[in-house]
C-alpha cells in the first residue's frame, strides 16, 4: 500500500476512455456524456455539463434501487408512529423491513414504534388476476385492529400500478371508515429511473396529507425544521443534541427520529434547513410557497460545516444572544474534533478516497476526508439530479424528461390561513449581503478539485477501472459494492448504512468518522493478502534440503 | 420491548401479512444461478427488484453478488420489456462476458406477459448472443411462492436448458442439495467422495458464494456446477433431490426429460435425515458406506447421548424455508426436543403434514403452519413461550423480546458469520448445529442459575 501513497494520479481523460471501450457503442456514447473531467468553476461560476437523473442501461449493474425504495424506504422509513403497509407481493415489503438502520428514540416503552413491523398485502396471483383493492381493504381493517395507529400510509409496488388499483381511492375510503388519517403513495418502482423519484412521491404525499394538520406551535424563540436527515446510526440524535445545546428548538426532522406529529406541525417553524438537497429540496419549497418558511442548505457532515450550518442558522434569526451561544457551543466542541483529527491526520494525510453514494452524501462526506488531510479523487452519484452536480444555478436549463414528467409536481397556494412570510425583501437583503441566502445550493462539482473525476450512476465496470487505475486508499458506496471492491485489497466505506458504525454526523460523530477511517485505510488486514509464499521466488530445490 | 405491538391473542387476519417468514421469488432464483460456473443472473423487471436481491443476498452472504436488470421503467412497463431485454443481453455479454445468462421474471415483467424464450430467440437472431453462449431463463413472479420455489424453478431451467438425454445410464448420480448454504454443498460433495460416488451436485454455490481473499475480484470465482456436468445429467444412474420443495420440480423434470429415476429425500439435516441420504447414496450407486463415514455418525452420535439431558424435553420454536422447517423438526424430535411451534411462509400443506407426522414421536403438540408470519409465530411464543428458538435473523426481535435463547438458522442471516463457511448438514453438520443449540441452552442456564447451583462441570 505504502507504493500506492505516492502513485501520481492517472490521466482522467484517459480513465474515461479506458472506461467506455467495453460499451456497446450506443451505451457508451450515453455514458461519455455522464462521466465528466470536473474543472473549477470560471468566471460565471459554471462547471462542467453533467448528463444526469438519466436511465440507466439495460444489463449494466448498477448501484440503483426504485421509487418504492427511496418513498418507502428512506423517506417514510425513518417516521416511527406511521403505521405503513406495502401493497405488492412479499418481496419489496421484505427488503425494506429494518435494512435501512433507521434509528429512533420513543420516550418510553408505552410509545409507538412501528419500525420493527413490515406489514404488507402478500399479493398473490389471484390478486393480480382481479385486482387488488379488496385486499387491500381488508388489510387496513386488520392492520388498524391490531395496532390501533392514528396514520397509516399505503405503498404501492410495481405490479399495483400496472393492474390499475386504486390506493387513493382505497385510503380515502378507509379513512372514513376508520376515522384516522390514511393517505397512499404510488411509488411503484418502474415510475422513475432511481430511488430520487420516490423521494418526490413521498414528499408530496405527506406535505399533502400531513403538514399543516396542527397549529400548536412548539414552545422556543428559534423554531426549525431539519429536512433531508435520516438518522442513520444516530446522525439525527447527534444533530439534536447540539441544536438543544444551543437553544435551538427542533420542530420536525423530515425524516430521521421523526412522528406524526412533528410533520403536522412542521409549518410553525421558522426556518427549513436542507440537508439532503436531492432528497427532500421538495418540501423545502413547496413548505415556503404553502406556509412561507424559507430554507437555506446547511450539512452537518464534518466538524468546519457543522461549526457553519450552526452558525448560518443563528446568523437567521439575527439575535445576538443566540449568535453567542452558538459560538460558545462551537467553542466547547470543537477542540475535542480537532484534538481527534491531530492524532489520525498523519497515518492518513495524503491519502486517496472515492465516494459513490446517495445524492448528497458524495458531496457532504468529502468534507470529513478534507478534515483527515485525505483527496476526494472521484465522486458521483447514484441518483443525484444536475443541480446536485452543477448548483441550482442551472435549474431554469434542465430538461424535463418523460421519467420526470411521470411524477407529479404539485400546484402549491400560500394557505390564506396559515401564510406567513418570515424574512421580507428587507431582512433577505440584510441576510444576503452577510452571505446567507435563500433557497441556493451550489452542488458537489463546484467544491470538488479540477481533474478529478465526476461520475453519474457509476456501474461496476467503471469502478473497477478505476480501482486499477487510481489504487484509491478507501472508497465509498454501498452494501452491493462493498465485497467487490474489497476483493481487490482496498477498504470500502459503506456510506448508506455506515457499515453499522455511526454517528457521523456534527462534532462527536466527525471524530467517530475520523477514527473508523483511520482504522480502514491503516488496518494491517490488507497487507496479509499475499502469503508468504507467494511474496518470494521459490527458494532452489538445494536450499530446501540443505540441512540433509 | 421491540415488538411492544404484538398481542398475545390471536385475531383471524385474512389480507394482512405483518413480518414475514419468506420473500419473493427471484431472490431464489438469483442464488440458484449463482450456482453455475461463468454465469450471470439476470433480472427482467424494474431495477429496484435486483438492488433488493442483490443487497439482501450481499447482507448474507458477504461476498460480491454480480447481476443485471432489464432497468424497465414507465415505458417498458406499457409496450413490454422486449426492447430492454435485448439490450440488457447485449451490454452483458459485452461488458461481463459469462458463459450463461440466467434471466428470471419479477412480477412485474410477468404481470406485463413478456414472453422470454422468444425475446431471446429474436436476440439470438439479431446476433447479440455470441456462438457458444447461453440464455436461458425461469418464470418467476412474485406473487407466486417464495424465494425457495423461485430457488426450484431456475434449478429446474438447467435440466430443461442443459440435461441431454444419455443412451447408456453412467454410473454416476445427481445430487441436488436444495436450497442449504455454500458449505452445505460442498458437504454434501464430501460425503458423496468419501462413499466413492461420482456426483453433479448442482446448483453449487460453493466456491462462488464463499471466494477467498486474494487481492483480486474474480467476476466468476471458481466454483458452481459446469455446463459439462449439467448436460451429462441426463446420463446418470438417479437423480437424489433433497428437500421437496427447493429440489423436486429439476428432479422431476430430469426424470421426464432424460429418464433418470429420481429419489425425493429430506435436507440431510440431523442423524436419521443424514443416515437415509448415505443410504440411499450407497443404494443407488451400489457402493459400500466406508468405515470413516460410520466414525463421523457414531461422533455424532456420541454427542448427543453425552448432552441427552440437557436436550430431553425442551421446547422449542422453528421459523424457515420448508424444507429446512421438516429437517429441523426431525433432528429436533431425534434428540428428544419439543418442537412446539413451527412456521415457514412458504404456503404448502404438505409441509405442515410431514412437520406433524415427524413430531407425533415428541412429547407434546406442535403448532405448525405454512404460509405464516413472524408475527403468528410471536403470538403462538407469547401465549406458549419455548426454551429455544431456531430461526433466521428477524427472530432476534422476538428473541429479545421474549428473553428466549436463539440459534441463527436459515436465510437470511445477516448478523453473524459462519453459516456460509461451517455446514449444518450431514454428520458433521449435525454436529454443529448441536453445538449451537447446547451452547444457547448452557449459557442460558449459566446465566440464570443462583450462585449456589453456578455449576463448573456441565
Ligand atoms: S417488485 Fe416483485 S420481484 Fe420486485 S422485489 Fe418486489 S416483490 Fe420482489
Ligand atoms: S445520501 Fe442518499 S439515501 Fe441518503 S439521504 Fe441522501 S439521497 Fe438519501
Amino acid at each position: 500500500m505504502e507504493a500506492a501513497k505516492t502513485h501520481a494520479l492517472p490521466d482522467p481523460e484517459a480513465v474515461k476512455q479506458a472506461m467506455l471501450e467495453k460499451f456497446p457503442a450506443k451505451v457508451a456514447k450515453k455514458r461519455a456524456k455522464q462521466i465528466v473531467v470536473n474543472r473549477a468553476p470560471d468566471a460565471a461560476g459554471r462547471v462542467p455539463e453533467i448528463h444526469a437523473n438519466a436511465r440507466t442501461s439495460p444489463g449494466v449493474i448498477t448501484q440503483r434501487g426504485c421509487t418504492y425504495a427511496g418513498c418507502k424506504g428512506v423517506i417514510l422509513g425513518p417516521v416511527r408512529d406511521i403505521l405503513t403497509i406495502t401493497h405488492g407481493p412479499v418481496g419489496c415489503g421484505f427488503y425494506s423491513w429494518l435494512t435501512r438502520r433507521n434509528q429512533t428514540r420513543t420516550q418510553g416503552p408505552d410509545d409507538v414504534n412501528y419500525m420493527p413491523y413490515a406489514l404488507m398485502t402478500d399479493m398473490q396471483e389471484e390478486d393480480i388476476v382481479f385486482g387488488g383493492e379488496k385486499k387491500l381493504r381488508q388489510a387496513v381493517r386488520e392492520a388498524y385492529e391490531t395496532f390501533r395507529p392514528q396514520a397509516i400510509a399505503l405503498c404501492a409496488t410495481c405490479p399495483v400500478g400496472l393492474i390499475g388499483d386504486d390506493i387513493h381511492a382505497v385510503a380515502r375510503e378507509m379513512k372514513e371508515e376508520l376515522g384516522i388519517n390514511v393517505f397512499a403513495f404510488s411509488c411503484e418502482g418502474y415510475k422513475g429511473v432511481s430511488q430520487s423519484a420516490g423521494h418526490h412521491i413521498a414528499n408530496n404525499q405527506v406535505f399533502k396529507h400531513v403538514v399543516g394538520l396542527d397549529d400548536t406551535t412548539p414552545e422556543g424563540e428559534y423554531r426549525i425544521n431539519i429536512l433531508g436527515e435520516y438518522n442513520i446510526g444516530g446522525d439525527a440524535f447527534e444533530i439534536e443534541r447540539l441544536l438543544e445545546k444551543c437553544g435551538i428548538t427542533l420542530v420536525a426532522s423530515f425524516s430521521g427520529n421523526a412522528t406524526y406529529e412533528q410533520f403536522a406541525r412542521a409549518h410553525t417553524a421558522d426556518l427549513n434547513a436542507i440537508m439532503c438537497h436531492r432528497s427532500i429540496n421538495y418540501m423545502g419549497d413547496m413548505m415556503e410557497k404553502k406556509f412561507g418558511v424559507p430554507w437555506i442548505k446547511v450539512n452537518f457532515i464534518g466538524a468546519q460545516a457543522t461549526a457553519k450550518s450552526l452558525r448560518r442558522i443563528a446568523q437567521y434569526f439575527e439575535d445576538p444572544e443566540l449568535l453567542a451561544r452558538v459560538e460558545q457551543v462551537i467553542a466547547e466542541e470543537l477542540p475535542e474534533v480537532e484534538r481527534a483529527a491531530a492524532e489520525v491526520r498523519p497515518r492518513t494525510a495524503g491519502k486517496r478516497a472515492m465516494l459513490f453514494v446517495g445524492g448528497s452524501r458524495a458531496h457532504h462526506y468529502q468534507e470529513l476526508f478534507r478534515e483527515l488531510g485525505m483527496e476526494t479523487v472521484a465522486a458521483g452519484y447514484e441518483f443525484g439530479h444536475r443541480d446536485d452536480y452543477e448548483g441550482r444555478a442551472v435549474l431554469p436549463s434542465v430538461k424535463v424528461d418523460a421519467d420526470s414528467r411521470n411524477i407529479e409536481e404539485l400546484e402549491v397556494e400560500p394557505d390564506p390561513a396559515r401564510f406567513r412570510p418570515r424574512t421580507g425583501p428587507e431582512k433577505a437583503a440584510r441576510l444576503g449581503a452577510g452571505g446567507l441566502s435563500f433557497a441556493e445550493y451550489q452542488g458537489m462539482m463546484a467544491e470538488m478539485a479540477e481533474k478529478t473525476l465526476v461520475i453519474d450512476d457509476i456501474s461496476h465496470h467503471e469502478t473497477e477501472v478505476l480501482l486499477k487505475k487510481y489504487r484509491p486508499h478507501i472508497f465509498c458506496a454501498g452494501i452491493k459494492e462493498k465485497y467487490a471492491v474489497q476483493k481487490w485489497g482496498i477498504p470500502l466505506k459503506q456510506l448508506h448504512s455506515y457499515d453499522y458504525g455511526g454517528p457521523y454526523a456534527g462534532f462527536r460523530g466527525a471524530a467517530n468518522f475520523y477514527r473508523d477511517i483511520d482504522r480502514m485505510v491503516n488496518s494491517r488486514v490488507w497487507t496479509y493478502v499475499t502469503p508468504p509464499w507467494e511474496a518470494e521466488e521459490a527458494p532452489e530445490a538445494k536450499a530446501v534440503y540443505a540441512c540433509g | 420491548m421491540l415488538l411492544r405491538h404484538t398481542p398475545a391473542e390471536i385475531q383471524e387476519r385474512s389480507a394482512l401479512t405483518i413480518n414475514p417468514a419468506k420473500t419473493c421469488q427471484p431472490i431464489g432464483a438469483m442464488y440458484a444461478a449463482l450456482g453455475i460456473h461463468r454465469c450471470f443472473p439476470h433480472s427482467h423487471g424494474s431495477q429496484g427488484c435486483c438492488a433488493y436481491h442483490r443487497s439482501m443476498l450481499t447482507r448474507h452472504y458477504k461476498e460480491p453478488i454480480m447481476a443485471g436488470t432489464s432497468s424497465f421503467t414507465e415505458g417498458a412497463s406499457v409496450f413490454g420489456g422486449m426492447a430492454n431485454l435485448t439490450q440488457a443481453v447485449d451490454a452483458i455479454f459485452h461488458l461481463y462476458e459469462p458463459d450463461v445468462i440466467a434471466v428470471h421474471t419479477t412480477c412485474l415483467s410477468e404481470t406485463i406477459g413478456d414472453d422470454i424464450p422468444q425475446i431471446v430467440s429474436s436476440a439470438r437472431d439479431a446476433g447479440k448472443i455470441p456462438e457458444g453462449r447461453h440464455v436461458i431463463h425461469a418464470n418467476t413472479p412474485s406473487y407466486v411462492g417464495s424465494h425457495v420455489t423461485g430457488f426450484a424453478a431456475m434449478t429446474k431451467a438447467m435440466v430443461d436448458y442443459f440435461a441431454e438425454p444419455g443412451r447408456e445410464k453412467g454410473s454416476g448420480v445427481n445430487i441436488i442439495p436444495g436450497y442449504v448454504e455454500p458449505a452445505d454443498m460442498a458437504e454434501i460433495q464430501r460425503l458423496a467422495r468419501a462413499l466413492g460416488v461420482e456426483a453433479v451436485v448442482f446448483p453449487d454455490t460453493s466456491g462462488v458464494l464463499d471466494a477467498p481473499q486474494t487481492g483480486r475480484h474474480e467476476f466468476y470465482p471458481r466454483g458452481g456446477v459446469t455446463l459439462e456436468a449439467l448436460r451429462s445429467t441426463g446420463a446418470r444412474r438417479a437423480t437424489l433431490a433433497l428437500g421437496s420443495t427447493a429440489s423436486s420440480p429439476a428432479a422431476r423434470a430430469l426424470e421426464a426429460k432424460c429418464g433418470v429415476p429420481a429419489l425425493q429425500l429430506d435436507l440431510p439435516i440431523g442423524l436419521l435425515a443424514t443416515d437415509q441420504f448415505v443410504d440411499a447414496l450407497r443404494r443407488t450407486a451400489g457402493v459400500a458406506v466406508p468405515e470413516a463415514v460410520s466414525v463421523e455418525r457414531g461422533q455424532l452420535l456420541d454427542l448427543i447421548t453425552d448432552m441427552e439431558q440437557y436436550l430431553h424435553g425442551r421446547s422449542v420454536a422453528v421459523a424457515g424455508d420448508p424444507d429446512q422447517v421438516v429437517a429441523l423438526t426431525g433432528f429436533l424430535v431425534s434428540l428428544g426436543m419439543r418442537p412446539a411451534h413451527v412456521v415457514t411462509g412458504t404456503p404448502g400443506k404438505e409441509v405442515e403434514r410431514r412437520v406433524r407426522e415427524l413430531a407425533a414421536g415428541a412429547p407434546g403438540p406442535v403448532n405448525v403452519k405454512a404460509g405464516g408470519d413472524l408475527f403468528l409465530f410471536h403470538q403462538w411464543i407469547k401465549q406458549e413461550p419455548v426454551d429455544l428458538i431456531i430461526g433466521n435473523t428477524y427472530c432476534k426481535y422476538i428473541a429479545r423480546d421474549e428473553d428466549i435463547p436463539l440459534v441463527r438458522h436459515g436465510f437470511p442471516v445477516l448478523d453473524r458469520i459462519g453459516h456460509v463457511a461451517f455446514p449444518t448438514v450431514g454428520y458433521r453438520g449435525a454436529m454443529r448445529l448441536l453445538e449451537k443449540i447446547l451452547d444457547a441452552l448452557l449459557d442460558r442456564q449459566d446465566r440464570d442459575a443462583p450462585e449456589e447451583s453456578f455449576e463448573l462441570v456441565m
